[in-house]
């Protein structure tokens, strides 16, 4: 157990610093298609630590500490339950079986520390803020939660491990390929949980509300930032392991996410911002009609 | 176009003035009370339903202020200026916020910069740029914006001022 | 906002319930800032690294000294290469520039920006205006000089200055920054008093607590 605990300590650390390099090579993509040279790809860490170095900061209370922490557990504990690598005793993390449940509660865990957080910090950017990114990812949701049950009846199993192991055995035993629909919807619903345009209203920097971190800074910002290199990447990680055949080395599983990470970034810069009400209405209509279509299909054609 | 209006306007109210400044921009002179019902009358029967500003000009040496009301026309793409001289001393004017909602707005600005006043306007002494002012309103000509900054605000020493054109000559020409 | 809206009064909550609000103690701190001195030397210079290349400037424009800020983000001259990013907040930002003139309205909420900025924080003085009130050196209503308000780390000369001015300017705080110069925050809680008063003369109609945290 203590060996356990240990491996999975290492994968997070390596997928943290993976997340932060991820990071600022989107930041240096997104520069790229505004034909700038954009930060330097490890300005991430720079970032960071120069959080950690302000040397006053203020508090609000109780929940405003523990908002960015509930949001970095959130992203931790979607991690942890994920298995990075297939059948590796190193990267094999805590999965149990059961865990697509679990990951479902810990992927709206975050939002909802960060809510009470914000809520409490008092300014009204930030209230506006969370209202928004409740009200959308709770539409995200939708398609998600039908391609992950499309998943789950398909194999029949409720454990990550088991979903991973019946896509072995060659490209074309991939549910990108045995069920293409609830992909689909499953892709679609990762472009909202990614918060990258068209779907990050809710805290572009452009926008003169940033929404909940509005009143975050110092450390409470460094265990943000931290979280946002984690939670994309046990997104992407989750993503490979249900669609995409899961991985069998450490190598497969970077090439995977970043090409499952990419797919955000190329929509993001393609497209201009939804507001929130336009995204949850597009949330609602094609994913929505897709992930349906991907359940009836693994009903009534594949048994 | 503008002629009939002039001459429509002739018959209700004594027109102090009429100024052409091309064919699609007049000016009136009208008096102190019956200039919002001039207004009035523009707006409703003649079609100049858009405020362009209401601004002021201050004739110190005359010991008037001028008060310029800009109409247009949308429809048939003229604009009416009327201008209102009223006394520099005791000024005072006829609201005209009930035909515009804006005006309002412009009567604050006038109440905090020139110290015109306008009964019954709305909002009418909150402060608009200025936080609390006191003293003379600054776009008053008597009062010495100059003097004021010199011995209200921190200036840093050191500061030259120079004449352009014989600053230039000496810098350009040293000969001649 | 106004002065009586920072008296004590009676509230009714939506549940009918009546108390007693002091906006002096309850929505704000008016605890006077303290210097920080850094912890250790080693540590520090680290950090000063760390600030240095990553500063944050709050997104506020205060006069037209703004314009020349949006050229910074384009391709053509492009801040972010050295680690010069935008923040939309005072509590993430380091970095404040006051772009050009600035009125006493203006400088009113400067003040409660930068008191709202956390320590190590930067100010850039944008323009002559900011130095000796430029072409607005006879205005009844702009600041002539910016340091006796704030502490005020580099100036940036120019009526405009172009963008290429900036960006040399941030190279030169770089510098300061790097060799532990740019303390402003600590100059701030040190002469306080001698800030507060210089505010106050101008500042005719004070609303607001003293310290802004």
């Amino acid at each position: 157990m203590g060996e356990k605990i240990l491996f999975a300590l290492i994968s997070l650390f390596l997928t943290i610093n993976y997340g932060f390099l991820m990071n600022g090579v989107i930041r240096k993509i997104y520069a790229r298609v505004g034909r700038r040279h954009g930060i330097p790809f490890y300005q991430m860490y720079i970032d960071l630590i120069k959080t950690l170095a302000l040397r006053t900061n203020i508090r609000h209370g109780t929940m405003f500490y523990l908002g960015p922490v509930f949001r970095f557990a959130g992203g931790v504990g979607l991690f942890l339950f994920t298995p990075v690598v297939f059948g590796s005793a190193m990267f094999g993390n805590l999965s149990f079986s059961g865990d697509v449940l679990l990951l479902l509660s810990f992927q709206f865990f975050g939002t909802l520390g960060m809510a009470l957080g914000a809520g409490e910090s008092g300014h009204p950017n930030a209230a506006i803020g969370v209202t928004r990114g409740l009200a959308q990812m709770t539409a995200v949701e939708v398609p998600f939660v039908l391609a992950l049950m499309g998943v789950a009846i398909q194999y029949d199993s409720l454990s990550l491990h088991d979903i991973v192991a019946a896509q072995q055995g060659g490209i074309m035993h991939w549910t990108l390929f045995t069920n293409p629909f609830i992909v689909a919807a499953g892709m679609l619903a990762l472009l909202g949980s990614f918060m990258r345009p068209p779907f990050d209203v809710v805290l572009a920097g452009q926008e003169i509300p940033i929404g909940p971190p509005t009143e975050y800074h110092s450390n409470y910002m460094a265990l943000m930032l931290s979280n946002r290199a984690i939670f994309p990447m046990a997104k992407a990680i989750l993503f490979m392991n249900l669609f995409f055949g899961g991985a069998n080395t450490y190598w497969e599983m970077m090439i995977k996410t970043f090409a499952v990470v990419m797919w955000s970034v190329f929509v993001g810069v393609s497209f201009p911002r939804f507001r929130v009400e336009q995204s949850i209405r597009w949330f609602l209509r094609v994913p929505l009609i897709l992930g349906i279509l991907g359940i009836v299909y693994v009903q009534f054609f594949m048994s | 176009m503008l002629e009939n209006i002039i001459s429509e306007l002739e018959k209700q109210f004594q027109l102090e003035a009429v100024d052409h400044n091309s064919s699609d921009l007049v000016f009136l002179t009208i008096d102190r009370d019956h200039a919002v019902m001039a207004i009035d009358l523009l707006k409703w029967k003649f079609g100049y339903k858009h405020f362009v500003l209401l601004t002021a000009v201050d004739f110190l040496e005359e010991g008037k202020f001028q008060l310029t009301y800009i109409l247009n026309n949308p429809d048939t793409k003229t604009d009416i200026g009327v201008r209102v001289r009223i006394d520099r001393e005791d000024a005072n004017m006829v609201s005209a916020h009930h035909l515009w909602p804006t005006v309002a707005t412009y009567q604050r600005e006038l109440k905090e910069m020139f110290g015109i006043d306008f009964p019954g306007s709305p909002r009418l002494n909150d402060p608009f740029i200025l936080e609390g002012w006191e003293g003379t309103p600054p776009y008053r000509r008597d009062f010495d914006t100059k003097a004021f900054a010199a011995s209200f605000y921190h200036q840093r020493e050191g500061r030259t001022t120079n004449d352009p054109a014989t600053y230039m000559k000496e810098k350009l020409y040293p000969n001649e | 906002m106004s002065l009586e809206d920072l008296n004590k009064k009676q509230i009714v909550s939506p549940d009918g319930e009546h108390f007693e609000v002091d906006p002096m103690n309850d929505y704000f701190c008016q605890d006077r800032p303290e210097e920080v001195k850094p912890v250790n030397k080693i540590v520090e210079r680290f950090y000063n690294w760390a600030r240095s290349e990553s500063l944050w400037i709050l997104g506020f424009g205060t006069g037209c000294g703004a314009i020349e800020m949006r050229p910074l983000m384009t391709p053509r001259f492009d801040a972010y290469r050295f680690g010069v990013q935008w923040r939309p907040t005072p509590r993430q930002a380091n970095l404040l520039i006051v772009s050009g003139y600035l009125s006493t309205k203006t400088l009113k909420r400067v003040i409660r920006v930068y008191e709202q900025m956390q320590n190590p924080k930067f100010v850039m003085g944008l323009g002559s205006c900011t130095i000796n009130g430029g072409m607005y050196f006879d205005s009844y209503n702009t600041i002539k000089r910016l340091d006796y308000y704030l502490p005020v780390d580099v100036y940036v000369a120019g009526c405009m200055p172009r963008p290429e001015a900036l960006l040399a300017g941030f190279e030169e705080l770089k510098k300061l920054i790097k060799a532990g110069k740019a303390e402003g925050a600590n100059e701030y809680a040190n002469k306080f008093d001698w800030y507060k008063k210089n505010q106050k003369e101008v500042i005719r109609d004070w609303d607001m607590p003293d310290y802004n945290w």
